[in-house]
């Protein structure tokens, strides 16, 4: 990289934010590589309220979640994607309270220079808000309310990350 | 040692209280100790802690494992698996 190159760096953008509201995942991704001309990639993930879950219907999700501990637990991860991959912006959303089939739940945007870094720093991010962020969801089922059992899947998922072999692949 | 204690989810229902304030017994070491003394305080308490290896626990808003020390905690929270994103 050639001095001049590198005094034209700029820090990345980094925003988190927990909220009831709704927000415009198109937007949130113009947004990141807004005012900056160095990112060559933007991955967006954005889960949603769906209507079923192992069979049974869903009319709504109840989203509790630890004020305080939820933003700096985001926060730590959001350090680590940075420490592991060359990221010009971070953004995630999460939502709390009360969901129906259709809402937004949870945004995820990454932006870097090339498509690698993007994409992985995505997926470990949202491998750890399913099993380190202190969220928990509730279900309306047709029987009732349910919390969700939380899923061997989901922290397998967030394990393969503290593996050296995917570490060194990711890097 | 008088620690604010958090529940969530359905730690947070079985045993009936969103947070409380409470006098530790200055013999509990650890955040398993914890547990144990919780645990034998009540039935509401008893069933939210009948597993333990499923409740989570956190201090001062970091996760911790049983066996982490509370000296000098100000705020310990107990919860199941998290199950957001």
């Amino acid at each position: 990289m050639s001095p001049r190159h590198e005094s034209l760096r700029k820090a990345a953008t980094v925003t988190i934010r927990l909220q009831r509201e709704d927000f415009d995942a198109g937007a949130e991704a113009a947004q990141i590589a807004r005012n900056r001309t160095d990112v060559g990639a933007v991955v967006t993930f954005a889960g949603i309220c769906r209507d079923h879950e192992a069979g049974h219907g869903v009319a709504a999700l109840t989203l509790e979640h630890y004020p305080g501990m939820a933003e700096e637990e985001i926060a730590r991860h959001v350090a680590e994607a940075q420490a592991r991959w060359p990221l010009l912006g971070v953004t995630v959303i999460h939502r709390y309270g009360r969901l129906v089939p259709g809402d937004n739940i949870v945004l995820v945007v990454t932006a870097a220079a090339h498509r690698e870094a993007a994409f992985a720093a995505a997926a470990f991010l949202m491998d750890y808000l399913k099993t380190r962020a202190p969220f928990w969801k509730q279900e309306q089922r047709p029987d009732g309310a349910a919390w969700v059992d939380a899923k061997e899947a989901d922290d397998a998922a967030a394990e393969r990350w503290d593996r050296p072999s995917e570490r060194d692949a990711a890097e | 040692m008088s620690v604010t204690l958090r529940y969530f989810a359905w730690v947070r229902e079985r045993i009936g209280k969103t947070e409380e304030v409470v006098d530790l017994p200055a013999e509990l070491r650890t955040v398993g100790d914890l547990v144990t003394w919780l645990a034998g305080r009540g039935e509401e308490y008893a069933h939210a802690f009948e597993n333990p290896k499923v409740v989570r626990a956190a201090i001062d808003r970091s996760h911790v494992r049983p066996d982490t020390g509370i000296a000098g905690a100000r705020e310990i929270a107990f919860f199941p698996p998290m199950t957001g994103g």
